[in-house]
């Protein structure tokens, strides 16, 4: 709960400082703030509490995952730093959006009730409507933020509209009062259909196959810091609710239906592998954990890399890694290892958070959904592997100048997290035990 | 003292080598490299005195996975095999310049840290990561320092990196279900394992992939030869001195005492397959033009006659199949040692365009002919002990598969002889061939002298590495 109003108020302060001509210190500013608040939040590691009758409920689980979501803010704040260079008057707005943002993902990991989890997933999705146009000069920006609006707006409406059917069923919003209810043996149908249809919007959100047509425009149309921001923020935000929904909401009914099992075939991506806990939500929490950290990670490490090279360029092509390996050989090398943790090889956290979800899935008794994950990311390593030959087999084409010394420090760090978890996997897979 | 000194030496090693700068960077290696030498044999004194340097601690707690290094005879042999080549190797690349070589050398290290540890681990997880890690520096060494067409080596290079990722994740998949039922993957706690035969044989099947394509066995060897090409001569080295004999020791020690009833069920097949490999290997290294691919393609018939001889499951077969990787893989980065020398003066790799070398150069011919003859396992080499071992081994099991098997000493002497008399004798070459210098001909004397020392007189390796084997022996005759 703290958590939350600290974030909010470092969000307000981002405005004020706007009014106050202070642009220039707002990224180091934000990046203490969020520290604090990080700090705060590791204090209440250990304790269970609801506030304001149950709205807000703030366990392990929230605790942790909130954590995870503020480091990658951070992450993403100081890469904006550099990305904002010549969009100064500006920054505030796009600085302040990023914490909103924040706010919103920490509620929808601490909700008691649909209606908070609502208002959290709105926060959240309004924050990324705005970033993914932010480019209002750029018909691809204007058009990548227009599309995620109508679409996104869809899946909100089917989210409420499963919400509604869930009240209609118990006549409750809480979920503690929803899952005592659904134990009872007598349930309308209303109940499982609004399940679904919750589901359904959540996977939208996280664009998970089949839902997902609207990623790859999004993605490529938005400013490159924003994509950075969904594809690992919004995402794992996104993928820690719907675990968090349905394991709060007793998880029985929906597997009733094998909607679980259909998505985790379907999802062939690392939303995918992601949605594979979903199939054994009462153990896999810690694993989740650790798969979204990983995956964050590397991303973000990824991510500020791609934000250096492509900087000034008016796309993304594969052509600009054309002999980073010499131009640039410490970012090229950041780069590789965090495609290699991607594509789970081991040592880096990807391994493990690979092979965590997939012994657990496995124990569940899904032998053959794993050997289709295998094959899979046997065949993710060709993709991952084009990259990097990129980088090292071809000639660059063009000098780099200058050397951003906040993308240094963010991909560096990004990558020794990631390393460190994977030298001491306990850490974190524990956490949530 | 325990054997995670070694793997210490080289991981800092590896840091210090790409600290050190481009122009230290080689001696920095060496220097790490025979310090890893000296260690191992010191720890092998401690052995061989009875004390216990294995190293285990737990290092995750849920799934529960130790750090554990067992060290037995057959690993310490593993092990001397693994850090003495390095150094060789790395010794060996000094006439050459190569760009950005504290990455290079750095790389070297690194393989060798990670080929340590697949000789050391007892745990299948640890055992498993630097199985996979291994493959890293190879990768990187074959496509950044590698020669020929740039295209045409990412493709072999893709393809031998994504053929050997599918082949280990299948094994993945097996020690995961295996950690299902044992709750640890501790080889001992796996050992204890009963599983039925259906289970032995999918085990086996699994780990048989990964291994089938880092051995080579046919139909699994396709990504080799091209690689060995492409590759710089350092990276072939490492490939077929080394990194090979990570997948035939893996049978041994993994593959066999964890699935025996399979691999008493269906030991002909896999004998067949191997012998397929000797007799192919044999043919197609007949029809070869380039120095490095006659080499491959021998080497694959080689390692068809080794593999072979583990799959018999005697005390012979394996004893022979030890002794003989250990051999091979002297004998191999000797020869691809000598392609390396001869490319150095003639910049080709084809053995039409050599010829005439001899007049030149009678001291590094001679240096060549011993080793195409230790190759073919002449006696009084080290390779004559090892195949002698293997065929032994496969008679007793059918004498067919050892006449059949003995082909490779036939044809062997066959492709080598032919080879060497096409590069080495006829007309004194118009080109100069420079006389080797004090760097190449010491390199080629410590391997020529390490294979006759063993050739005639193996028995501290025999002695070093049987009761582990007899161990595993017992590990895989306790069910009948």
């Amino acid at each position: 709960m703290n958590t939350l109003i600290a974030i909010i108020g470092l969000g307000v302060l981002c405005l004020l400082f706007e009014i106050f001509n202070l642009r220039k210190a707002i990224v180091p500013i934000t990046i203490i703030g969020l520290l604090g608040v990080l700090g705060l939040t590791i204090s209440e590691f250990n304790s269970t509490e609801s506030y304001y009758n149950s709205m807000i409920v703030v366990s392990k689980f929230s605790t942790t995952f909130s954590c995870l979501f503020i480091v990658l803010t951070i992450f993403l704040v100081a890469l904006g730093h550099n990305f904002y260079e010549n969009l100064q008057s500006k920054i505030s707005d796009f600085i302040a959006i990023k914490v909103f943002l924040l706010a919103g993902a920490v509620a929808m990991v601490s909700f008691g009730n649909l209606a908070m989890f609502f208002l959290g997933i709105e926060v959240l999705s309004i924050s990324l409507y705005i970033l993914a146009a932010s480019d209002r000069m750029n018909l691809k920006s204007n058009e990548a933020g227009m599309k995620y609006f109508l679409m996104g707006s869809f899946a909100s409406g089917i989210i409420l509209f499963g919400i509604c059917l869930i009240y209609g069923a118990m006549g409750s919003f809480d979920v503690s009062e929803i899952s005592a209810l659904s134990q009872s043996a007598e349930l309308p149908i209303w109940f499982p259909i609004g399940i679904v249809l919750l589901t359904i919007g959540m996977l939208f959100k996280v664009a998970a196959v089949p839902f997902h047509f609207w990623a790859p425009d999004v993605y490529e149309g938005s400013p490159a810091l924003t994509t950075a921001l969904m594809s690992t923020l919004a995402k794992v935000v996104a993928m820690a609710t719907l675990y968090k929904l349905l394991s709060v909401m007793n998880a029985d009914v929906s597997e009733s239906f094998n909607v679980k099992r259909m998505l985790a075939f379907s999802g062939v991506s690392h939303a995918g592998f992601m949605l594979m806990t979903l199939l054994t939500l009462s153990t896999s929490a810690g694993s989740l954990l650790y798969y979204a950290s990983a995956y964050s990670l590397s991303g973000i490490a990824a991510f500020s890399v791609i934000l250096y090279v492509c900087k000034n360029r008016n796309n993304e092509d594969i052509t600009n890694f054309h002999g980073l390996g010499k131009t640039n050989p410490l970012l090229a090398a950041i780069l590789t290892a965090a495609l290699l943790s991607m594509a789970g090889i081991p040592i880096f956290a990807g391994f493990f958070a690979k092979l965590v979800l997939f012994s657990q899935t496995i124990q569940a008794g899904y032998l053959a959904l794993v050997i289709v994950a295998v094959v899979n990311s046997v065949i993710s390593v060709g993709y991952y592997f084009k990259l990097i030959l990129a980088m090292y087999t071809k000639e660059s084409n063009e000098e780099r100048k200058g050397t951003p010394v906040i993308i240094y420090a963010v991909a560096v760090i990004a990558i020794v997290l990631n390393i460190a978890l994977g030298l001491f996997p306990s850490l974190v897979l524990d956490l949530l035990a | 003292m325990n054997v995670s000194l070694i793997l210490i030496i080289l991981l800092v090693g590896a840091f210090a080598t790409f600290l050190a700068g481009d122009k230290l960077a080689s001696k920095v290696a060496l220097f790490f490299g025979l310090a890893a030498a000296g260690a191992s044999i010191v720890l092998l004194n401690h052995y061989n005195l009875g004390e216990n340097i294995s190293f285990i601690n737990q290092w995750i707690t849920q799934p529960n996975i130790s750090f554990a290094l067992k060290a037995d005879g057959l690993s310490m042999a593993m092990l001397l095999l693994t850090t003495v080549l390095t150094s060789i190797i790395i010794f060996s690349s000094f006439g050459n310049d190569y760009k950005n070589s504290k990455s290079f050398y750095a790389l070297i290290l690194f393989m060798s840290f990670a080929m340590v540890g697949t000789f050391l681990a007892s745990d299948g997880l640890l055992y498993y990561i630097f199985w996979e890690l291994s493959l890293i520096p190879i990768y990187f060494i074959a496509l950044i320092w590698g020669n020929g067409d740039a295209e045409e080596r990412k493709k072999a290079v893709v393809k031998f990196f994504i053929y050997t990722l599918a082949g280990s994740l299948f094994m993945l998949v097996a020690f995961v279900y295996m950690y299902q039922n044992a709750g640890s993957l501790l080889l001992e706690d796996l050992y204890k394992l009963n599983l039925s035969a259906t289970e032995q044989l999918w085990i086996f099947l699994a780990f048989f992939l990964a291994y089938a394509i880092k051995i080579p066995l046919i139909p699994f060897h396709t990504w080799q030869a091209s690689v060995y090409q492409k590759a710089p001569t350092v990276g072939t080295m490492l490939l077929s001195g080394i990194m090979l004999k990570m997948g035939l020791y893996s049978v041994i020690r993994w593959q066999l005492p964890l699935a025996p009833l399979a691999a008493k069920e269906y030991m002909y097949i896999f004998i067949g397959l191997g012998i397929a490999g000797v007799i192919y290997g044999s043919i197609v290294a007949l029809k070869q033009k380039d120095l490095k691919k006659l080499l491959a393609y021998s080497s694959l018939a080689h390692v068809g006659l080794i593999a072979a001889g583990t799959y018999t499951l005697t005390l012979d077969g394996l004893r022979g199949a030890v002794l003989q990787m250990i051999a091979h893989g002297f004998v191999v980065v000797g020869l691809f040692y000598v392609a390396e020398i001869i490319f150095r003066r003639y910049e080709t790799r084809v053995i039409a365009e050599m010829g005439g070398i001899r007049a030149q150069t009678p001291k590094f011919t001679s240096m060549f002919l011993i080793l195409v003859l230790a190759s073919v396992a002449l006696p009084s080499t080290f390779n004559f002990v090892g195949e002698f071992t293997v065929l032994y081994g496969l008679s007793q099991i059918n004498i067919w598969f050892a006449i059949l098997g003995g082909t490779t000493i036939i044809l062997g002497a066959y492709y080598m002889l032919k080879m060497f008399q096409h590069s080495m004798l006829g007309e004194t070459n118009t080109r100069i061939f420079a006389d080797v210098t004090f760097n190449e001909g010491a390199t080629l004397v410590i391997i020529i002298a390490v294979l006759f020392f063993f050739g005639m007189y193996p028995k501290p390796i025999i002695d070093l590495i049987t009761p582990s084997l007899q161990e595993i022996l017992t590990q895989i005759n306790r069910i009948n």
